[in-house]
């Protein structure tokens, strides 16, 4: 008899069972975590105050992204600059003091690979196909794009790893979320994923692990997967997995953590095993055409809030749901927006391109390809570049990127979480408006009163253009 | 961890319902690298009024809180557990948690005790003069005023409380079955196992991103 045909998350599960309980729970194993400051030091203290080890400081790496200024890390003599803000310091020697105290490989604040954890994981090679992979923030599931079981734990369940290398973990339900054609002229991944979550919304994938299927998603770089899967989490599910394939395979090969040689090999075959079989059931299944995605931007201050960029902002009463009514009025509020207004007449303050969402060579060749030739416009405060990594900012600088954004006016940062999230020095002030390509508009998250419009790197960089919210496809080709 | 069998003592009195983790430490506390001195940082809000039962003298100290429904509800942190244990709380006794929270407060050695809304109103009014005993040996919440109150609890929760077993200590006593597991993935799959040290060391594929 032949076996049941088996999802992608299904032989991954399967092949990571330590133990299992009556109760349905099973100790599951973890191949890989990724550590950074902000969550991990009262985990470490936990191991500290009970006499405990790291199990496996072999499967563990640190790197710190959130606190991290952006700005110069250090001085024309090569010395280190201290960090302004006493607790960020505080963090990050905590976080070199635990890696040197517990014997964990680390990416410093001043090494060529430091950079935002869920770039810098699958850049080293570290994330592969068919692990299960944790990290101590929600945005882990980018790391799905790479065929990973990903997903984001709190701060007893990092202690909890540390320790024991495994997590008690119930399996979930399972959701694939289909895109098929085409993507239309000057839509990204970006566009995909925000209308995904449109569709699906907020709270659409809680309680699932969602695996993107369909020829949209295979025929995206691994890059532009890893923006997909990244934003799983604000439309609800953990984890947002891609099956490995072809792409998956040349884009990991000869990275400096991945397999080699006879290993490589042995792994190959394995990963070849791993895509969802024919005939196997998911839980639910969601379906999108690329012919209903174009440039896509938020207009509230949740991800589902989700416009064509040639569109209005819409009529809280035009939401048959009540709750939903009053939560959008409260979000126009905040966005100091009137209903009917023109998407594209909506000037905007700041451009942020950065974050694990939208900072890797991709997405700055994108921006670039459209800044090109142009300058920041006149009303455009600041505009930040935030690459995702060391080696993303190096290899955009061997390209000349670097020099085409600021020679059009923008700055050229270091590597971190940046504007993504209101923790480190880059901000945007109270009542400011951001065209923003990370991943959260929630209240505040770019700063108290800031207010965020989610968008691709090619629509930031033609809103830093024009000063307002813009169709990308109008300056796409013409200049 | 501690193992908690009773706690008894004074009580904050404060019956407050839907006390949300931002109300029990708030954000601008999250930076800091200790489950240690976020006391000082517990019920900030609160603390601001004058006449607080928090800065009260005559509740000073004590290791149980009194609160409504839902309590910890909001955000996830994990802080507002450690806030409170930080502050000398041993116990809360509310008629509802949100999940998160009462996870939260587990891990942390700190019992929540689930009460109807009746016996909170009673022992809010007992809780003002006298002393309130949380026994877990007999699950119940007794006053000096022959107030007793059974509770339930999940009993895996109370065995570990009780035996002050955290889930850390849980897994590791697990140990064999990880071993073995360990040694079996990696005979099947190589090359899961790292080489470390790699941090630092030059980039062989340098510049690819
Ligand atoms: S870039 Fe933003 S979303 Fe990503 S890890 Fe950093 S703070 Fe989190």
């Amino acid at each position: 008899m032949a076996s049941k045909p088996l999802t992608l998350y299904e032989k991954i599960w399967a092949a990571h069972v330590v133990e299992r309980r009556d109760d349905g729970t099973c100790l599951i194993y973890i191949d890989r975590h990724l550590v950074h400051e902000v969550t991990s030091p009262q985990a470490f203290e936990g191991l500290r105050m009970a006499g405990r080890r790291v199990r496996r400081p072999d499967l563990t790496l640190a790197v710190p992204d959130h606190n991290l200024p952006t700005t110069a890390r250090i001085d024309a003599a090569g010395n280190r600059l201290p960090i302004a803000d006493i607790e960020s310091a505080q963090q990050l020697a905590a976080l070199e003091r635990n890696v040197a105290e517990f014997g964990i490989d680390y990416f410093g604040a001043t090494a060529p690979e430091q950079g935002i954890v869920h770039v810098v994981g699958p850049e080293q090679g570290f994330t592969l196909p068919g692990t299960t992979l944790v990290c101590g923030d929600s945005h882990t599931s980018a790391h799905g794009a790479l065929g990973a079981l990903a997903f984001g734990i709190g701060t007893s369940e990092v202690e909890h790893v540390l320790a024991t290398q495994t997590l008690l973990l119930k399996q979930s339900k399972t959701m694939e979320i289909r895109v098929d054609g085409t993507l239309g002229y000057g839509v990204s991944a970006k566009d995909v994923v925000l209308a995904i979550i449109g569709k699906t919304g907020a709270a659409g994938g809680t309680g699932y692990v969602v695996e993107y299927t369909g020829d949209v998603i295979r025929d995206l770089s691994v890059e532009g997967r890893l923006t997909v899967s990244n934003m799983s989490i604000e439309g609800g599910a953990r984890s947002g997995l891609i099956a490995p394939d072809e792409t998956t395979y040349a884009y990991l090969k000869g990275r400096p953590m991945a397999p080699q040689g006879e290993n490589w090999d042995r792994a190959l075959a394995w990963w070849r095993t791993l895509p969802t079989d024919a005939g196997a059931q998911y839980d639910k299944v969601v379906q999108l055409h690329a012919s209903d995605i174009s440039p896509s931007l938020t207009w509230g201050t949740s991800p589902e809030d989700v416009v064509p960029i040639t569109g209005v902002v819409p009529d809280p009463e035009s939401f048959a749901d009540p709750a939903k009514r009053i939560a959008a009025q409260k979000s126009l509020d905040y966005m100091g927006l009137t209903p009917g207004t023109r998407m594209q007449d909506i000037a905007v303050e700041n451009i942020f391109i950065g974050s694990c969402t939208n900072s890797r060579i991709e997405d700055l060749r994108a921006a670039a390809s459209v800044v090109k030739g142009r300058h920041v416009a006149d009303g455009v405060r600041q505009a930040l570049i935030v690459p995702g990594s060391g080696l993303v900012k190096r290899q955009a600088e061997a390209e000349g990127l670097d020099r085409i954004f600021t020679e059009a006016g923008f700055e050229w940062r270091e590597p971190g979480c940046s504007m993504c999230l209101a923790m480190n020095p880059d901000k945007v002030p109270p009542g400011e408006r951001c065209a923003s390509t990370s991943n959260r508009n929630f209240v505040g998250r770019q700063g108290p009163g800031a207010r965020t419009h989610l968008v691709s790197p090619a629509m930031a960089a033609a809103a830093a253009v024009t000063g307002k919210l813009t169709d990308v496809r109008d300056l796409m080709g013409a200049q | 961890m501690e193992a908690v069998k009773k706690v008894e003592g004074k009580a904050y009195p404060w019956g407050a319902k839907n006390i949300d983790t931002d109300i029990i430490i708030p954000a601008h506390w999250l930076k800091t690298i200790s489950r240690e001195g976020l006391g000082r940082g517990a019920f900030e809000s609160v603390r601001a009024q004058p006449g607080n039962i928090f800065d009260d003298p005559a509740y000073a100290g004590s290791p149980i809180l009194i609160a409504g429904d839902n309590f910890g509800c909001g955000s996830s942190r994990e802080h507002a557990a450690w806030a409170l244990a930080d502050m000398g709380i041993k116990a809360v006794i509310a008629p509802s948690y949100s999940d998160i929270f009462s996870g939260n407060a587990f891990k942390n050695g700190i019992v929540a005790v689930v009460l109807p809304q009746e016996a909170i109103d009673r022992l809010v009014e007992v809780a003002k003069t006298d002393a309130v005993t949380i026994d877990l040996e007999t699950m119940t919440v007794t006053t000096p005023f022959q107030d007793r109150f059974a509770f339930e609890m999940d009993p895996f929760r109370r065995d570990c409380l009780m035996q002050g077993l955290d889930e850390v200590g849980l897994t590791l006593a697990r140990d064999t079955a990880i071993s073995k597991y360990e040694s079996s993935a990696a005979e099947s799959r190589p090359w899961l196992v790292r080489e470390s040290s790699n941090a630092g060391v030059a980039v062989e594929a340098g510049g690819r991103t």
